[in-house]
């Protein structure tokens, strides 16, 4: 090749074009991902082998079930000698499954309603972005709200409970302006002050539109399992926050406190804090004081999860470069300012799949509650169904409706989080 | 000096340092620093890498602390009272090598947001502020793509926007140029010299020889932690004193 050939010069520059339209079909699809190779095909076909025998084993059992028997007995009479479930369990034993089965059946509208308000109540911290912040008002109240229905009792205890929350927001902004952190444990104790006052002021009130009271331990079912994993999971965060960012403090007593507070928690069984909760808890506690045993189960779990919380979050904000605390510094921003605005945003965005791990297990985790005689669903399933002469001896369906509850609920946490994950990607890697 | 009076741009002293002192660990980094800069001046601070320059403007604004020794910016002593410390930084601006912007804000937040939270600018006004200045480094148009979507050069640009929102009396630069492609060095350039033909006082660590003899009034040489020469832009290449300066701009000017 002589010299002239090699040297060039591009006259025009190449406009962009679109790639070569692939070829697409079903067929395609099926020969890349299915028949590929010999090996492939033949993991294909045993592939659709087993999936046909687990098909063919279980639809009977759905389709010949039964929705209406009195027993597991009558059920089998029914069915025959005929592979079927008996789902009858489910819907003769439906209230008791979620409600617990001492929970007064006329009140169940009571819970019924606090869950459709949670939707309500969650929908707005969930879409911030897409939904007018001053439903955020309805989300600080719902607390309040949900308490009264699901507990019952004057409406005096859950408005006095909302007045201390606000004196102490009160108090916390007055003192804002001197020093945060002596803001903070002021209105905690201008909070506590006001609570303890109201339990003298509040008895003319307990007349005033009272709801039927439903004591903690007539509660049961999936209600409890979705009360422990609501509440703890939303105290948790905070908490979790507030300890990862503790221990990364420059102040060695917080620092401590942290540290010690998490390495413990993380090195004990949940269950054995949970019988902590139950028996032990209450040798402490002056005799006669009567601390709700649902009480005493939050704070537990919250305190577990919070530490695991707290571990996750660390690592977010281990993952962000100095140069982010330095930006944020430089620009005169204090510390309050900076961790707010610039790296608990960043960090918790980073660790949405550990919170998310940690929010699921907890949930599940509430299952737990059933060892120490409380009767969530698991409970109820354990004690009093699987105990009664009608329905001794119905296991799959009853636990395989557990799990579909459970794993209803998990997989929308999960689709949420991962949604949220796509909304809050601004990289665009 | 007879220099230093030639030099001088006001008599307004913007930043006191005197023997100023630092070590990481038993590491002795920053040996008896005295600097004055006077308000209108450009500083360009040259040296081998691992001589303190980036160190010693970091302490200017806190980013690092100093163990013995005094800084006074702007009037304010530099102490650990964080009230102190936040104060000089919001009149000292800093730009950084690796631009750090907020890559979870837009152009417009990662501008926006200072001005709102520690001069409490109302928003209107602080986007007004902020579109100025980005229009000033000509990116207006990019107010609402976030750091992600530009390239390198946009991203220091926009740092430099973001300083200057807060309108800062003294800028800290800290190698802006080294982490960009060569392409896109200039447009930073600019946008600096832009800045010095406006009067800010500006202190700036960089390899960008060209820039110095153009822009500074003052090039100062440091190694191993000292301040080894000061000087005129036009002295300081063509006239080096120490031994240690002339193997220094023998190497970076070589080809």
């Amino acid at each position: 090749m002589s010299r002239e050939q090699l040297s060039f010069v591009r006259s025009h520059m190449l406009p962009e074009a679109p790639p070569p339209t692939a070829e697409t079909g079903a067929i395609k699809w099926l020969r890349e991902n299915l028949f590929s190779s010999p090996a492939n095909t033949l993991l294909t076909l045993v592939s659709a082998y087993v999936i046909f025998k687990i098909v063919m084993g279980a639809a009977p059992w759905f389709i010949n079930g039964i929705w209406d028997s009195p027993s597991l007995t009558a059920c089998r009479e029914i069915l025959g000698g005929k592979v079927g479930g008996c789902f009858a369990v489910l819907t003769e034993r439906w209230n008791q499954l979620l409600f617990g089965f001492k929970y007064p059946p006329e009140l169940y509208w009571r819970p019924t309603l606090a869950f459709v308000l949670l939707f309500v109540a969650v929908a707005p911290v969930l879409f911030i972005k897409y939904l007018p912040r001053k439903l955020l008002v309805f989300t600080g109240l719902y607390p309040f709200i949900a308490f009264w229905l699901i507990w019952g009792g004057p409406i005096a205890t859950p408005v006095f409970a909302l007045l201390g929350v606000l004196v102490g927001i009160f108090v916390y902004f007055r003192l804002l302006r001197t020093s945060a952190g002596v803001a903070v444990i002021a209105g905690f104790l201008a909070a506590l002050v006001f609570w303890i006052l109201s339990g003298y002021l509040k008895a003319p009130f307990d007349g005033f539109l009272a709801m039927e009271a439903v004591a903690s331990r007539d509660m049961g079912g999936f209600m409890i399992n979705l009360m422990l994993g609501v509440v703890c999971v939303s105290l948790s965060l905070p908490i979790g926050i507030l300890l990862a960012l503790g221990r990364q403090s420059s102040m060695p007593i917080i620092k401590w406190i942290c540290v010690v507070f998490i390495e413990f928690i993380r090195g004990v069984p949940l269950i054995t804090l949970l019988f902590v909760a139950n028996v032990v808890l209450a040798y402490f506690l002056p005799p006669g004081t009567n601390f709700d045993l649902i009480l005493r189960v939050i704070i537990m779990i919250t305190m577990f999860s919070s530490a695991y919380i707290a571990e996750v979050i660390r690592g977010g904000l281990a993952a962000l470069p100095r140069g982010q605390y330095e930006a944020a510094d430089s620009l005169g921003l204090d510390y309050a300012q900076s961790m707010q605005l610039i790296i608990l945003p960043q960090a918790l965005k980073i660790s949405i799949p550990g919170i998310v791990n940690v929010a699921v297990g907890l949930f599940k985790d509430t299952t737990l509650v059933s060892v120490i005689s409380m009767f969530d669903i698991v409970g109820m399933i354990r004690g009093p169904i699987l105990a009664s002469p009608e329905w001794n001896g119905v296991y799959w369906e009853v636990f395989g409706f557990a799990c579909v509850l459970f794993f209803i609920t998990c997989y929308g946490i999960s689709q949420y989080s991962q949604w949220l994950e796509r909304q809050l990607q601004t990289d665009h890697r | 000096m007879a220099a230093e009076t030639q030099m001088k741009i006001s008599d307004e002293v913007a930043i006191e340092i005197v023997k100023m002192n630092k070590w990481y660990g038993a590491f002795h980094v920053l040996r008896d620093i005295d600097l004055t800069v006077y308000q209108g001046e450009r500083i360009v601070i040259a040296g081998p890498s691992g001589s303190g320059k980036s160190t010693l403007i970091r302490c200017i604004n806190a980013l690092e602390e100093h163990q013995k020794g005094s800084i006074k910016v702007d009037g304010t002593l530099l102490s650990n009272d964080l009230k102190n410390i936040d104060k000089i930084r919001s009149e000292v601006g800093m730009v950084f090598q690796h631009f750090n912007l907020f890559p979870h804000l837009t152009i417009l937040e990662n501008c926006t947001l200072a001005p709102i939270w520690v001069r409490k600018i109302p928003k209107k006004e602080a986007e007004e502020i902020a579109m100025h200045f980005l229009t000033k480094v000509k990116i207006p148009e990019q107010a609402d793509k976030y750091p992600g979507q530009l390239s390198g050069g946009q991203q220091q640009r926009v740092a430099i926007a973001r300083s200057l929102c807060m309108r800062p009396r003294i800028m800290l630069f800290d190698e802006p140029t080294s982490a960009l492609d060569p392409e896109m060095i200039s447009e930073v350039l600019d946008t600096m010299i832009q800045l010095a033909e406006e009067g800010m006082t500006m202190i700036c660590v960089t390899h960008e020889m060209g820039f110095a003899r153009k822009v500074a009034n003052r090039v100062i040489f440091m190694d191993q932690g000292q301040i080894v020469e000061q000087n005129e832009p036009e002295e300081f290449f063509n006239n080096p004193q120490s031994d240690r300066t002339k193997l220094f701009l023998s190497q970076i000017l070589g080809h």
